[in-house]
């Protein structure tokens, strides 16, 4: 995984509640093998009509935002479906920082164990970042001090797990990190019946 | 203080813990599929790594499979993605029920049915309805492709204890309301994220009721309502169902493994971070209108109407009338389908398929209504079949296919058209989710059924006479 750095960016904003994981990525591209390359049917039937055109009511389609690399969305954020191929199409897409008044369970452990930073913010300051987002003020996201600074000043602290910080932050592999408990693991398989 | 069964499961599958941090727990089944499974061995292989216990590992194909002509897979990428599964297990020693195995299935199906399933164990696999196996008492969840490696090398997942959350459901379910109907209500009343950040056990005295089978498609749709997972303590339904199940422990080992399980059941004085409550007489037959499956009513309510709701939940019920071609006010008996799906990981076991034969015995699918069953697994099948539930759906004007994940989603070629209806035993009801502008609606076995027959949605308890047959002039 690589290191989460502190950096600057155009924020897009999808006004949505409950966006479930089969529209992020809809499951005619759950067949293919890779882990890349998801990026170009991220939101595909929201993003596309039926003749493959970009969809001009879209919002992540207009022009002002196609670049952007932080999302900010409505609550419970990618349910549904445990498909990783939905943090794997967003990361692709060109998204770093998802921000949410809350995210479903197993679509954050999936986007963190790809880099993709989640951050949970009250309904209140989820609205702010909204109006802000949508005047096209830039926004720096910082995980060492956990907070996002809007262009103008106007600053956000957010709470973040110190378990996921360090990882992100360091870019760990969570395996190798897990192998150096294996005798642990071993005692515990000469210990345990199922 | 008592202990809860998420507590015990829990401290039994600890292999390291930290105050403050998550733990690292042990998994004792790890289920794969495959369509979340080739990106997890491809990891495997660019970091030289191996499975650490293949043994506690177990493959079957089910989300791609065709249900008609199953072996003639048309679709070149489904058919790589098959391929590239077989490939895996016998490079990493996994074994692997595919497509010409009677022991193939859904996943969730096969589990239990193979006696894989058993109370006490960590259970995981890269699909969101791994909540089902919690209906015996293990602590099972779905995964990423990520957490399928990490669980591929090391057995293990790090995890932070979740809250728990106690559904109590009491009293006594009318005649005609299921399983399913009980867990959509569950949904409607609390919404999609009651769950978030629990999990969930369901308690009271229509869960002791329930048959395993039941007490499955409840734990299934726990997920839906946003859980971690959902699970019911073990009690002697439980352990009757396991005994002589095909890889379950046999005669003595049994009865041992079978007192531990017992006592794996939550202490009565365990304490939970929540508890909510759900009636069984106020549950009527259930149906979804709308795009996520909170999005459900009784069949003898109307439609919301968009002005009438709270302020921020306007916009979202009027998307979804619109996304679902219906209006507000208007009932859905009164609403027209073209398809129904019977089938899926929350309904396709024998139960669902002799209630829903039980309904449609002697009568004919509507002309305008093209109806499937796919029953959850080749032993599903097998079993129907000796029991004459292929012929009465045949009869009928069903059709009748192998087994597989089908048009819960339609990743194989099982599709609903764009702007066509589907009354749909399974678990999901999104924009899109049969098919691209396919309008799905959730519903029981029997509603389905019902559904078929009328061409229309009914309440099924207007054909049901207890204790007797179908009631011949419904139609």
């Amino acid at each position: 995984m690589t290191a989460f750095k502190t950096f600057t960016g155009v924020a897009a904003v999808l006004d949505r509640k409950h966006v479930d994981t089969d529209q992020i990525i809809p499951k005619q591209f759950l067949k293919r093998v890779e882990r890349t390359g998801f990026g170009r049917y991220a939101f595909f039937d929201w993003r596309y009509d039926s003749e493959g055109h970009a969809n001009a009511s879209f919002e992540l389609n207009a022009p002002e935002v196609t670049d952007a690399d932080i999302l900010i969305t409505g609550e419970n954020f990618g349910c549904g479906s445990s498909r990783e191929h939905a943090p794997w199409a967003l990361a692709d897409y060109g998204f770093k920082v998802i921000i949410a008044p809350s995210f479903a369970d197993i679509f954050y452990n999936n986007s963190l164990k790809n880099g993709l930073l989640l951050i949970t913010v009250s309904e209140q300051e989820r609205d702010v970042l909204m109006v802000k987002a949508k005047k096209g003020e830039k926004l720096t996201v910082s995980l060492d001090s956990q907070t996002l600074t809007f262009s103008d000043g106007t600053a956000f602290a957010f709470s973040f797990d110190p378990y996921w910080k360090e990882m992100l932050v360091n870019g760990w592999d969570e395996i190798s990190l897990t192998m150096h408990y294996e005798k642990n693991i071993t005692q515990h398989e000469l210990t345990h019946t199922v | 203080m008592g202990k809860s069964i998420i507590d015990k499961i829990w401290e039994q599958h600890e292999v390291v813990s930290e105050e403050g941090k998550p733990s690292l727990l042990y998994i004792d089944l790890h289920l794969l599929h495959e369509v979340t499974s080739p990106q997890a061995f491809e990891g495997l292989r660019q970091k030289n790594r191996t499975v650490r216990r293949p043994d506690r590992c177990f493959a079957t194909m089910d989300h791609n499979v065709p249900t008609l002509n199953r072996y003639v897979i048309e679709d070149s990428i489904a058919k790589k993605q098959m391929q590239t599964l077989e490939a895996n297990c016998q490079e990493f020693g996994i074994q692997l029920e595919g497509l010409h195995s009677d022991d193939q299935g859904i996943v969730h199906v096969i589990g239990p049915e193979l006696g894989l399933t058993l109370p006490g164990k960590t259970i995981v696999c890269g699909d969101s309805h791994t909540s089902t196996h919690g209906a015996f008492g293990a602590l099972a969840f779905g995964i990423g492709t990520s957490e399928v490696e990490h669980v591929l090398a090391t057995q293990t997942l790090w995890q932070q204890k979740p809250k728990q959350l106690n559904v109590v459901i009491e009293g006594e379910l009318g005649y005609g309301v299921s399983a399913k109907d009980v867990i959509l209500s569950l949904i409607a009343r609390y919404g999609t994220s009651v769950g978030a950040g629990y999990v969930m056990e369901f308690s009271g005295s229509v869960i002791s009721s329930f048959s395993m089978e039941e007490r499955m498609t409840l734990c299934n749709m726990s997920i839906e309502a946003g859980a971690k997972a959902g699970l019911i303590s073990p009690d002697e339904t439980t352990i009757a169902y396991c005994k002589d199940r095909k890889y379950a422990p046999i005669s003595n080992a049994f009865d041992e493994a079978a007192k531990r399980w017992l006592a794996l059941a939550s202490d009565e004085d365990a304490v939970y971070d929540k508890t909510i409550t759900l009636a069984a007489e106020t549950i009527e037959p259930m149906v979804t209108w709308g795009t996520n499956p909170s999005m459900g009513i009784g069949i003898s309510q109307v439609l919301p109407r968009p002005h009438e709701g709270a302020d921020n939940e306007r916009e979202g019920v009027k998307a979804a009338l619109s996304y679902m071609g219906l209006t507000g006010g208007e009932s859905l008996c009164d609403v027209d389908i073209q398809h129904v799906f019977i089938g899926s990981c929350t309904n396709a076991r024998m139960s669902d398929l002799r209630s829903a034969a039980r309904i449609v015995a002697g009568h004919t699918v509507h002309k305008n209504v093209q109806a499937i069953v796919v029953p959850g697994s080749q032993a599903v099948k097998k079993q129907a079949e000796a029991e004459g539930l292929d012929v009465i759906f045949k009869e009928a004007g069903f059709q009748w296919r192998d087994s597989g994940c089908s048009m819960c989603l339609g990743m194989n070629p099982d599709l609903v058209p764009s702007g066509e209806r589907c009354a749909s035993t399974s678990n999901r009801n999104f924009e899109g989710r049969q098919g691209k502008g396919a309008r799905t609606h959730l519903v029981s076995p029997t509603m389905a059924a019902a559904a078929a027959l009328a061409g229309k949605f009914v309440d099924v308890r207007t054909m049901l006479k207890k204790g007797s047959e179908v009631a011949h002039d419904c139609f």
